[in-house]
């Protein structure tokens, strides 16, 4: 980490987005994660994708649980409202501040040790509520502050940096995700920007629940030969499947991409995601092929990255619910209270 | 024999799952019909079909609607409790029972009375499905009732109609089925009893409701638009009243889509995470829940706590861990709620007494806690929760504005040189906030639980964690002055008695029946945790003060010495824990006891 203070002038030239504001007005403040972590990168990836996308830097709820990966929610998006909430339990905080505001992007990061072990449930439940947000697992396979204990994510036989094995299965978060009903899965890894990036704007753009699992190495005590999650062991038994790339709607490009071997998908907000498909025969919208070929290639050791899964037509909890289009927490006494007069018929029923 | 009138407890065994409850609650409301005070307790086993159950009714011309020991009347319709069922009789009572074979020779008693009557026996010609005959079981004993107590005939057939609406089929057979009771109680018993019911006026306005629908009722009207929960007893049916009256109420006339959310969360900590949620982002929410919940929300409460984040629960109290005596009524969860979670934390608790006080304690936790920014624990219990509870009606000023305490909009902070989420700007401990989402550079701040100065910035500083936690205490002491002030008669007397929640029901009752013996008592029902100086004024206005409450340790006693920081031999504890409700008895016999042993003064010795 550093402590020298980010300048707050920037340099005049920097590249303007539509909105008229630098990447600089997407940051938050100085990170304190060990130099190196995987973590502050995917904190860059999101100050990049949401700069891009040209959203407004306040119009975020950006909740996390406890962990290292927790607390990167002031890392990015300074101008927006961030929760460090208790640890594991950062999925329900978010389905409440969504269910509050349906108009917010909400942002969830956890960490391995925060959903796949003490918040496994909760994992679980906000994917099968589909609650409308971006949820982010920062995994590295280990336990960082309280200084490198296995996580539930850890592969078996993994060493730890003192060379003993993990004896114990591996939570798979993303096949998990695909099965229980998110609507977007991706995987990608937090060295890869190029690949990170666009996962990340397609999924705040996504309506339902979008999950990115990204491995993100440990420096501190998970980047070592033993380590299935360090930055060498991802970088040499990684495949990607499906890259995909988000344009918005008002400049959507299709030049780069060869014919033939992009798909285009229509976003609610009109907007259109292309994605590229890599590996052959590989269709992200069947679910249970998606979920055998992440399986088949993780017991051959590999990793497989990219965009998983895309159910074609997603939903979000408010559909389920059918809840008014005007967020919950700008609602009146008009709007909320029946008043004396629908008391008559009421108290007649209890006589 | 003279007849007396309006003044008996009436008990109907039964097994659960047999159909009962409605023949029972049609029995009970027939005498609120006729004007005549009534409560209702039921007692249920955790089960679904098969397990004992009862149902008593008391009814009370004088309007005691505690729990009175003994039954004058028992309708002893389960086999497998008859024994212990026919014990529990007071001399000179009345056992009821189905004769269709004789009553086993040692169950006699000489000082009962044995009314019996051959009710399979009558519904087999009559009825072909033998589902139905045991089904029309129950409302065959109502019509025999009606006979033997003088209960107004059209009254209850005018409820089966109402009750069957739109099943019309089911009209007639059960109507048959009641006359058939009733016909043969005209024909072979001798109608009425002594012990009988008049039809009275006592009740006013008054309605006859269970405390959970009207907590869920009075979160509507207190405008909650999240409620998250998980099923527990005696809980669930505030989050399905909640349900209920959103469907009817809230829905937009437009789209026919919800101004609500309710989800049935995976276990008590997902619930309390949402409600904490939606309240950080200005959604007014709350949760329902019991003991086990309490304990697994410590943690978010907690952080609620120390994050000043609003947040309602409502606690409907049984008895300990696990299952079975869980479906009894306890007062047990006072300390777990007002200390809840690590760290210095305490909690806003209110005491609702009435149907009527939860729906009116619905929106008054919702403003408190917005107002404070801090958890409100309602406390409430299976007695008052589950049972019909004769009350006051419900009402609302629709002048009345929510409180939805200090929160800052755009224009707001548009003039705010520099926001600062935790500056006691006012001097009265309580910080403003902001919504995420509200302006574009300005209020936007992280939330955490400790571990930050007055602008929200994180620190370890030793210095402002203290200066944080004297803040929270002066909110404290602001809390004092917003919560529900006891109700507290005083002046007449050397001693007190101090109650809340339930025990209120039997407490005239006692008070009546301690003056008999000459023992008189000032008396302060408390409402809400923190104490205010009228509850510190009682203690400290009186010799000693009976605390009267159901658990073990003494819980609110406990919590009296520790906040007030009086002696604790001025507070006298009276304790009845044993899953019923307290009963008068209960609460005379001890206080009177203790008047003996310690040689107080009575008012009779005074006079004399």
């Amino acid at each position: 980490m550093t402590f020298v203070a980010k300048p707050k002038v920037h340099h005049p030239r920097l590249p303007l987005n539509e909105i008229g504001l630098t990447r600089r007005d997407y940051e938050g403040s100085v990170s304190t994660l060990c130099a190196g972590c995987g973590h502050d990168s995917v904190s860059a990836a999101i100050v990049q994708a949401c700069a891009e996308l040209s959203l407004p830097p306040h119009r975020f709820a950006k909740v996390s649980g406890i962990g290292c990966s927790s607390k990167t929610p002031s890392y990015f998006l300074g101008k927006s409202h961030g929760f460090n909430s208790v640890h594991g339990r950062m999925p329900s905080i978010a389905t409440g501040a969504n269910l509050a505001n349906r108009e917010l992007f909400t942002i969830g990061i956890s960490g391995d040790g925060d959903s796949a072990s003490i918040g496994l449930g909760q994992f679980a439940h906000i994917v099968r509520r589909r609650i409308n947000m971006c949820y982010i697992v920062d995994n590295n396979g280990t336990y960082g502050l309280t200084k490198g204990q296995f996580s539930a994510t850890n592969d078996k036989g993994s060493t730890s940096k003192r060379g003993a094995p993990n004896l114990y299965e591996p939570i798979d978060l993303v096949s998990l995700a695909i099965q229980i009903g998110a609507s977007f899965v991706a995987r990608s890894f937090s060295g890869d920007k190029k690949q990170l990036v666009p996962l990340i704007k397609a999924a705040l753009m996504h309506k339902g629940m979008a999950f990115i699992d990204v491995i993100s190495p440990c420096v501190a005590f998970n980047n070592h030969n033993g380590s299935t999650k360090s930055y060498d062991y991802v970088r040499q038994h990684r495949e990607s499947v499906v890259a995909a790339d988000y344009v918005p709607h008002a400049e959507e490009m299709t030049a780069d991409y060869e014919p033939g071997t992009t798909e285009r998908v229509n976003m609610p907000d009109g907007s259109v995601l292309h994605l590229r498909k890599l590996a052959q025969d590989y269709d992200p919208h069947d679910r249970v092929a998606a979920l055998h070929y992440v399986q088949s290639h993780q017991a051959e050791g590999e990793v497989v990255t990219g965009l998983l899964y895309l159910d074609p037509e997603p939903m979000d909890c408010h559909d389920i619910l059918g809840t008014v289009d005007t967020p919950l927490n700008q609602l009146t006494e008009a709007d909320l209270c029946p008043g004396n007069g629908a008391l008559a018929a009421v108290n007649a029923s209890f006589r | 024999m003279a007849v007396k009138y309006n003044d008996f407890v009436i008990r109907f065994a039964n097994v659960n799952g047999s159909g009962s409850a409605s023949a029972n609650g049609m029995f009970a409301k027939a005498l609120f019909r006729m004007g005549i005070p009534v409560a209702t307790r039921n007692i249920f086993p955790s089960n679904i079909q098969g397990l004992p159950t009862w149902f008593e009714v008391r009814v009370s011309e004088k309007g005691y609607l505690g729990r009175r020991e003994g039954v004058d009347i028992m309708v002893a319709m389960n086999a497998e409790t008859f024994a212990e069922d026919v014990a529990s009789i007071r001399p000179g009572g009345y056992l009821f029972f189905d004769n269709t074979k004789p009553l086993p020779k040692e169950l006699h008693r000489s000082d009962i009375v044995e009314i019996g009557v051959p009710i399979s026996q009558l519904l087999l010609p009559e009825f072909a499905d033998p589902k139905q005959r045991s089904l029309f079981k129950n409302i065959t004993y109502l019509g025999v009732l009606t006979a033997l107590l003088n209960i107004e005939f059209d009254v209850i057939t005018g409820m089966v109609s109402k009750q069957y609406k739109g099943k019309e089929d089911l009209i007639e057979p059960n109507i048959r089925a009641m006359e058939l009771g009733r016909r043969y109680a005209y024909d072979y018993l001798q109608c009425p009893l002594p012990m009988q019911v008049k039809r009275m006026n006592a009740l006013g306005d008054k309605i006859m409701v269970d405390g959970n629908t009207a907590a869920g009722l009075g979160a509507v009207y207190g405008g909650a638009t999240v409620c998250a929960w998980y099923p527990i007893t005696p809980s669930t049916s505030v989050a399905e009243a909640f349900e209920r009256y959103t469907a009817q109420m809230r829905k937009d006339k437009a789209t026919g889509r919800s101004r609500y959310a309710i989800v049935q969360a995976e276990d008590e900590l997902a619930a309390i995470g949402i409600v904490i949620g939606a309240a950080w982002n200005g959604a007014r929410s709350f949760t329902a829940t019991s003991g086990p919940g309490i304990s697994l929300m410590g943690e978010f409460l907690g952080l609620a706590y120390f994050a000043e984040i609003p947040a309602v629960v409502w606690d409907i109290q049984r008895s300990g861990p696990s299952t079975g005596m869980p479906t009894r009524t306890q007062q047990s969860d006072v300390m777990a709620a007002a200390y809840s979670s690590h760290g210095d934390t305490k909690h806003i608790v209110l005491f609702p007494s009435t149907p009527r006080e939860c729906f009116d304690f619905a929106t008054e936790a919702l403003d408190l806690a917005d107002r404070l920014q801090t958890p409100v624990l309602v406390l409430s219990d299976l007695e008052l929760g589950m049972n019909d509870n004769l009350s006051e009606p419900f009402e609302w000023d629709d002048s009345r504005v929510y409180d939805r305490g200090k929160v800052l909009n755009g224009e707001q902070l548009e003039k705010i040189q520099r926001f600062g989420r935790y500056l006691d700007v006012d001097g009265d401990g309580i910080g403003y906030r902001t919504l995420p989402g509200t302006h574009p550079t300005k209020g936007a701040f992280f939330t955490r639980g400790t571990s930050r100065d007055e602008y929200a910035a994180y620190t370890e500083s030793p210095d402002a964690y203290e200066r944080n936690m004297q803040r929270l205490l002066k909110k404290w002491d602001t809390a004092k002055t917003l919560v529900p002030k006891a109700e507290v008669t005083t002046g007449a007397h050397r001693n007190g008695v101090l109650y809340f929640g339930t025990t209120a029901l039997p407490m005239q009752e006692a008070l009546d029946h301690l003056a008999i013996e000459g023992i008189g008592l000032d008396t302060c029902r408390v409402r809400a945790f923190p104490f205010g100086p009228e509850v510190e004024a009682f203690i400290r206005g009186h010799d000693k003060v009976f605390v009267v409450e159901q658990n073990r340790d003494g819980q609110m006693r406990q919590l009296l010495v520790n906040e007030i920081g009086v002696d604790p031999v001025r507070l006298v504890p009276v304790l009845y824990y044993a899953g019923l409700s307290i009963s008068a008895d209960q609460i005379r016999s001890q206080i009177s006891a203790h008047f003996g042993t310690h040689k107080m003064s009575r008012l009779t010795e005074v006079k004399s």
